[in-house]
């Protein structure tokens, strides 16, 4: 009898158990699945379909997928904005680092000031920056035409076909190359100071401390700038959306996959297509930030 | 409008599986888009006449210059009614937000400004009320035919014209007497024009142009070309038709030798320009004329207007912006909105407001009223210029179409026919892709596209 009576009760107070659980998982799940998996797979089922100005919408399987694989204008876009990856992120993140790494050399003066001096355009919102820096390279009456006629011809041309990407990416490393040196600084406050006695004891030099201590601590730091600026990279839309209206023939309307993305959208009313680019977008960014992310913490490891 | 709010009604429901909640909005949605498609089609003047007497509110999306006082003025003549007056961005801007409210199934304005181009787009979506049925067609004799024929086509009236725009050359007096250089009447003497200025100061340029799909279809226009036409969802697109090529062949002598400035239209540098007299001449529309005087002040005495240049010296030019106001399907009271817009756009009370911000009327008690045609402003010199442009509204070739997709062919106008200029190369082979382009959104998009 006694034993009956447990066993009964137990699987009772466990089911009890659980659906108490779930009151405070709740709201927090709901959320979740409210505006981070329902759009997503909103945006997964939109693919699926295509809606026409003259006959409405219909099922089409794969069919936007077959297209946007052979959709040159989708693979030059994203062939620009790797370039742009490739190019733009070392030089930044090299930028930050030595930047970080004198804030934190102590040997500086004022460098409270140039803290903030350098993180401050950070704090610009990127479409202000964006229209700060058109007014600079206007060749006319900016400080490029000035410049330009300066030296007497036009050497520089911020808004030539072979020099845009070059102009876009220095606006980006001016934004945020302040927010990539403020994550590199925060690690190096971090390394306990003994470590930099012992290794002077010992009889190494500052650059033999960079190279053996402040670096391997920022490993961690650098893999996240990266992704950060990978992520960054791919998704570059306000730039070259407002330059646009300065380089209307340089800047097509799919110059990178989220401007090619938005003027599907919103130009041609193509939403089922463009879906299918920011989940195919998605996905890569996603498959991208984590081999970098593999690769840099299995060396973290070693 | 109503069967394709009911698909993607039923599609939310299959996604999200919220049914209860999401079929009674389903249903909701459809009677809503039925009652105001009913609305739409019956109704009479008398109509409008009572709705102004029953007052209520309505919101109305526009950026023109002269949109408060209008509104302004119509709330003191009919204290029953408020409008909202919303600026939701110019033209483009306004056209996406407009779409995706559209796309929705809520969140449109009861009345919206578009431009001529993008009233087929929006009219072909089924998303504008047929004006018609309240009358509308008495007032077709106020208007002049151009802008006219651009809102009521296909046997409907979508909308009544505000402004209009035909072509004329604004050039810059100071710099043309400088120079030397007599006002072209011709476009091989604009072009020769060209030449010798630029000769003479390499930093000056005849005219800015980097590639416009506004302007280009204008001259395309005036050149007699008929590239678009478009009847029901059967569309043709002829970018090298007669009109096309004879524009493309005169103006690839000022592309192919980098007679242009290449300092896009309408950004900073651009009005520095026009005040600099480093851009001598401006191919545009009779609103032009507002935009000078309010954006190019440095330059106030220098500018003056001629006739467009022609290719054979018979006078003709063509229409270059310019738009309406329309009544959207959304609306919950369209009798009201159409009643807010027959004043807006023939009432003179408000036609008056609209001529003091510098507008250029479509209505044709205005063109052709002495008071407006004796106008001399300083900053033209004293020249009676409305004299010249209301002359040149008589001179719009009929016919002319724009596509049911104009305002998504615009945007790819760069990355096409944009890409002549840039290599200063044939303007008739991004003419051709820009058509290709074309014929293939519309046929991806369910027309029949020649």
């Amino acid at each position: 009898m006694a034993s009956i009576a447990v066993t009964t009760a137990r699987p009772k107070r466990r089911a009890k158990r659980d659906w108490r659980g779930w009151g405070f998982v709740g709201p927090f799940m709901i959320v979740f699945l409210g505006v981070l998996v329902a759009p997503v797979v909103y945006a997964i089922v939109l693919t699926l379909f295509r809606q026409q100005l003259v006959g409405g919408s219909g099922f089409v399987g794969l069919s936007n997928y077959v297209t946007l694989f052979q959709d040159s204008k989708f693979w030059e876009s994203l062939f620009r904005v790797t370039l742009f990856l490739l190019v733009q992120v070392p030089i930044m993140l090299v930028l930050s680092l030595v930047a970080a790494l004198a804030l934190d050399s102590l040997r500086l003066h004022g460098s409270g000031f140039f803290r903030i001096a350098i993180f401050l355009p950070y704090a610009v919102p990127g479409v202000v920056a964006a229209l700060i820096w058109g007014f600079i390279y206007g060749n006319q009456f900016g400080l490029t035409g000035s410049l330009n006629k300066f030296i007497g011809f036009d050497l520089f041309q911020p808004f030539s076909s072979e020099w845009i990407l070059a102009s876009i990416g220095n606006i980006v490393t001016w934004e945020f190359m302040g927010y990539n040196m403020l994550i590199f600084y925060a690690a190096l406050k971090v390394v306990p100071t003994e470590l930099y006695e012992a290794a002077e004891i010992d009889g190494a030099g500052q650059f033999r401390i960079i190279s053996g201590i402040k670096i391997p601590a920022l490993r961690g730091s650098i893999v996240i700038a990266t992704i950060f600026s990978i992520i960054g990279s791919f998704q570059l839309f306000n730039e070259p959306n407002l330059l646009k209206n300065l380089a209307p023939n340089v800047i097509s309307s799919y110059f990178t996959p989220n401007m090619y993305a938005y003027n599907l959208s919103f130009a041609g009313q193509q939403f089922n297509y463009s879906a299918t680019v920011a989940i195919v977008m998605g996905i890569i960014t996603a498959v991208i930030a984590y081999i970098v992310q593999l690769r840099g913490s299995r060396q973290e490891v070693r | 409008m109503s069967s394709i709010i009911k698909r993607k009604a039923l599609r939310r429901v299959a996604v999200v599986a919220a049914s209860a909640l999401a079929v009674g909005l389903s249903l909701t949605a459809c009677a809503s888009g039925s009652t105001s498609t009913s609305g739409g089609s019956a109704g009479s003047a008398a109509d409008l006449d009572a709705a102004l007497k029953t007052g209520g509110t309505i919101t109305y999306w526009s950026w023109t210059p002269s949109g408060e006082a209008q509104v302004a003025a119509f709330e003191k003549a009919y204290p029953n009614v408020t409008v909202n007056l919303v600026n939701a961005g110019t033209n483009k801007d306004e056209y996406t937000k407009l779409q995706n409210a559209i796309t929705a199934g809520s969140g449109a304005p009861d009345v919206a400004q578009v431009e001529y181009y993008a009233i087929p787009q929006f009219a072909l979506s089924d998303s504008l009320v047929d004006l018609t049925g309240y009358g509308f067609g008495d007032l077709q004799s106020q208007y002049s035919a151009g802008p006219w024929s651009s809102v009521a086509f296909g046997g409907k009236i979508y909308g009544l014209p505000q402004d209009s725009g035909p072509m004329a050359m604004f050039y810059n007096k100071k710099v043309f007497d400088q120079y030397g250089l007599t006002v072209p009447t011709t476009y091989d003497e604009y072009i020769a024009a060209a030449e010798k200025l630029h000769a003479a100061d390499p930093t000056k340029y005849i005219t800015s142009d980097t590639g416009d799909a506004g302007f280009a279809t204008s001259m395309i226009w005036q050149a007699g070309g008929n590239p678009f036409t478009a009847s029901g969802t059967d569309v043709s697109v002829n970018l090298q038709d007669t009109g096309s090529k004879k524009w493309a062949d005169s103006w690839n002598k000022l592309v192919e030798n980098k007679l242009l400035s290449t300092t896009p239209g309408w950004s900073d540098e651009w009005y520095k320009g026009l005040g600099d007299g480093s851009i001598a001449t401006l191919l545009t529309g009779a609103w032009m004329p507002g935009v000078l005087e309010s954006s190019v002040a440095a330059a106030s005495g220098d500018w003056r207007v001629a006739p467009m240049p022609t290719y054979d010296g018979t006078p003709v030019t063509a229409e270059n912006g310019g738009g309406g106001q329309v009544v959207l399907k959304q609306s919950k009271n369209p009798a009201l909105a159409a009643a807010f817009l027959r004043w807006l756009n023939s009432d003179p009370e408000s036609i008056k407001v609209f001529l003091a911000s510098g507008g250029f009327p479509s209505t044709t008690a205005e063109l052709s009223s002495p008071d407006f045609l004796a106008q001399a402003p300083d900053y033209f010199g004293g020249q009676k210029i409305n004299e010249v442009l209301v002359d040149a509204s008589k001179n719009v070739p009929t016919g002319w179409q724009y596509l049911p997709y104009q305002v998504y062919a615009n945007s790819i106008f760069g990355d096409t026919v944009g890409q002549a200029y840039e290599n200063n190369s044939d303007l008739n082979v991004g003419l051709q892709t820009w058509q290709k382009q074309l014929v293939d959104y519309g046929n991806q998009q369910g027309f029949t596209v020649k």
